[in-house]
């Protein structure tokens, strides 16, 4: 039994993990951010270079693919996304172009392909990291076998929700981000920089896709379209969740994730797939604005 | 370079109508007589070309270095090159154009079943050939293709009952990609399982691309097996050993013997996850012969690429076009589809992995089974492998043997099946 609930915890600290920045640039400033996934692929792709080219191990890697991500994400902000505010479908196909950019950018090498040049860890082909040795030998603690890279995702995981929760409702600028969420031009009529903070906010949940990435190659491979499949679990996530509310997105991961494993220990993962979409169906006929969402006056 | 931009602007109707008109304005292209033409179609964008360009490359590798020792009958090949894109309808597509417009008499390609599925009424309306060099489920019989990869016999025939007597593994779980080609082969692992006095105790699938493995490798971890027979393909290939060995499994006690993973797969996983599993394929690139190094070398400098490997399916690619160089020399020099097929059928070939027979009857090659075992360096160590090469029986799961054949040279006994 507890297996079971490991495998569903594990499942959901995997969708948490993807859907955390998500519910920050989708939940709270409306922009449907199909290159998400893309910026997951960044972090995946930083931890290899970064493993290649300066030998660093996974958990140096975390906070530079946090920082590289997050750089991309303002540069995304500042020259797209910037000028589509308040125009939810068209930051749908903006970015879905941008994913399609830095796809390519990281299949060709960012052009090195056209001159016949072989950059190693870069290209269409597939790449991994190396997980440290002590990740991968688990151990058996009263009867119950420890995955300790499963665990160092929760563990991981747990502190970015923590840390993303504490900034929001603990801190200055997370109030004025909450400000925004809210009603824009209020906020702005109050003095709150809110391109600024946008741009701030975007690179931040941009910055937690990068983490995601790293933490991803430690079990997938890492290849330039490893991105748009996440993408859509974790606009799962956040829809079901409610649009803006952290702690439902942490909730709607828990319980997909959860009924995930379940059925994926009784029966299969093609069944238990399709159970998750049901659920998610049911759920969103059930609370259209999702299970956790704030009252608009 | 744009493919998935290409692929979006496909979907409108727009662009297919003009695509479909195409071929049709240009039909009719004069060729010079000192060349034969031929197509070359792999997936060269999209999800499967990590795999399928360097089957393109080795094709084009086989036709430079004919070229460059005076060419078929003293004709220069000349490639047209296609890209598949990773999808069957575009193959469908293209090799209509290869066929149609082009009139190549022979295309080298295609390397998921689904794509040679899409292509084949293409060749057999047209009565054109196709060189296909992937290993394959079997239960085809087509007189327009040229079949040179392994089929399950050549991969399990020696595999199972080596497993069950040198392992001394008895109870087995079989796992794969859901698809025709694991389905199959876990069909014909089951027939080689029973004669041999062992069991198998579960039969699963996976989605093709699934990548989280974790309940499934709990359950091969609750089953009380005590060995892994995968069918996986593609990248679900590295998640799962990488969550078998975070398991704490090991391929010691538990090993994972593969039909699909090859050096490729092993490159990108890490090689630590592999060591110690076994797969079984009729070409391993550590081959320790002197034709086979030089090859190695030689695809090494072609793809300018010092640390590329060489697997299965690519030296397929490369030596089905030295056996068609063959064929069109035994037919006079003279390149049609007809005197190709005719011409192939008994030729013999020394090639990286040994020497390789087209079946007169199915049109299939005579392989040399091989198994090895991987190390930590990702290359493997061919621990066992057959004397001579053995006979390919692409109805091998319904009951073909080689004294009883379903597919002949008249074509299929449908009684039979």
């Amino acid at each position: 039994m507890t297996d079971i609930l490991f495998i569903g915890l594990s499942l959901s600290s995997i969708l948490l993990l993807i859907a955390l920045g998500l519910a920050i640039t989708y939940g709270a400033m409306g922009v449907i951010n199909m290159a998400h996934g893309e910026l997951v692929m960044i972090g995946a792709y930083t931890a290899v270079l970064s493993g290649i080219y300066l030998n660093f191990n996974m958990f140096v890697a975390l906070p530079l693919a946090f920082a590289t991500a997050a750089a991309v994400g303002l540069l995304i902000e500042r020259l797209v996304i910037r000028r589509l505010y308040g125009r939810i479908i068209d930051t749908l196909l903006a970015t879905w172009g941008v994913a399609i950019l830095l796809q390519q950018m990281i299949r060709l090498q960012f052009g090195a392909t056209f001159f016949d040049v072989t950059i190693p860890g870069l290209g269409p082909g597939l790449q991994n990291i190396d997980v440290p040795s002590f990740l991968n030998q688990p151990f058996d603690l009263a009867g119950f076998t420890v995955q300790p890279y499963r665990s160092f995702i929760i563990v991981v995981t747990l502190t970015l929700a923590v840390l993303t929760w504490y900034l929001f409702y603990r801190t200055r600028i997370g109030m004025q981000v909450r400000a925004i969420m809210r009603n824009p031009d209020m906020a702005a009529s109050c003095g709150i920089d809110v391109r600024r903070v946008s741009a701030l906010t975007f690179a931040y949940g941009s910055g937690l896709a990068g983490v995601a990435g790293v933490l991803l190659a430690g079990f997938k491979t890492v290849q330039p379209d490893m991105g748009s499949s996440v993408v859509v679990d974790g606009f799962l996530v956040v829809v079901v969740g409610g649009v803006g509310s952290l702690m439902g997105t942490a909730f709607a991961a828990l319980l997909l994730g959860q009924i995930n494993g379940l059925v994926a220990v009784l029966s299969n993962d093609i069944v238990a797939r399709a159970v998750v979409f049901g659920v998610v169906i049911v759920l969103i006929m059930w609370r259209p604005q999702g299970l956790f969402s704030f009252k608009n006056r | 370079m744009t493919i998935n931009r290409r692929k979006f602007l496909k979907k409108s109707s727009a662009f297919g109508a003009t695509a479909a008109l195409a071929p049709g304005l240009y039909a009719g292209v004069a060729k010079a007589s000192s060349e034969i033409e031929v197509g070359v179609m792999f997936s060269l964008t999209g999800g499967l070309s990590i795999v399928e360009k360097t089957l393109a490359d080795a094709t084009l590798m086989a036709i430079e270095e004919i070229n460059a020792s005076g060419g078929v009958a003293g004709k220069e090949i000349v490639p047209i090159v296609e890209d598949g894109a990773s999808d069957p309808k575009t193959y469908n597509e293209k090799a209509s154009k290869l066929v149609l417009r082009d009139r190549v008499p022979t295309v080298f390609g295609c390397y998921t079943s689904a794509s040679r599925k899409a292509v084949l009424p293409v060749f057999e309306r047209r009565q054109n050939l196709l060189f296909y060099p992937t290993y394959y489920e079997g239960f085809e019989c087509s007189k327009n293709v040229v079949y040179t990869g392994a089929v399950p016999n050549q991969q399990l025939s020696n595999f199972i009952p080596w497993i069950m007597e040198n392992l001394g593994k008895k109870k087995f779980f079989i796992v794969g990609s859901n698809y025709i080609y694991p389905r199959e082969m876990a069909k014909v692992s089951k027939i080689l399982i029973e004669q041999g006095g062992g069991e198998w105790v579960a039969d699963e699938y996976l989605e093709l691309g699934h990548s989280e493995w974790g309940a499934m490798v709990n359950r091969i971890r609750e089953s009380g097996c005590d060995v892994v027979l995968s069918n996986v393909v593609g990248d679900s290939v590295i998640a799962f050993y990488r969550e078998f060995i975070n398991q704490g499994l090991s391929h010691d006690t538990l090993p994972i013997c593969a039909t699909v993973t090859s050096e490729i797969e092993i490159g990108a996983m890490g090689a630590e996850f592999a060591a110690g599993s076994f797969t079984s394929f009729p070409y391993f690139q550590a081959i320790p012969t002197e034709a086979n190094l030089a090859f190695v070398d030689r695809y090494r400098s072609f793809v300018k690429d010092p640390n590329a490997v060489t697997q299965h399916a690519l030296e397929c690619s490369y030596f089905q076009v030295y056996l068609w160089k063959q064929a069109v020399e035994a037919a006079g020099g003279e390149a049609t589809p007809d005197t190709i097929r005719e011409g192939i059928k008994g030729q013999v070939f020394d090639a990286p992995n040994g020497r390789v027979t087209i079946d007169p009857d199915n049109l299939h090659a005579y392989l040399t089974p091989r198994i090895a075992q991987w190390g930590a360096d990702g290359q493997g160590t061919i621990i066992d492998e057959y004397a001579d090469p053995i006979q390919p029986l692409p109805y091998v799961a319904y009951g073909e043997a080689g004294d009883d054949l379903f597919c002949t040279a008249e074509g299929l006994d449908t009684a039979r099946l």
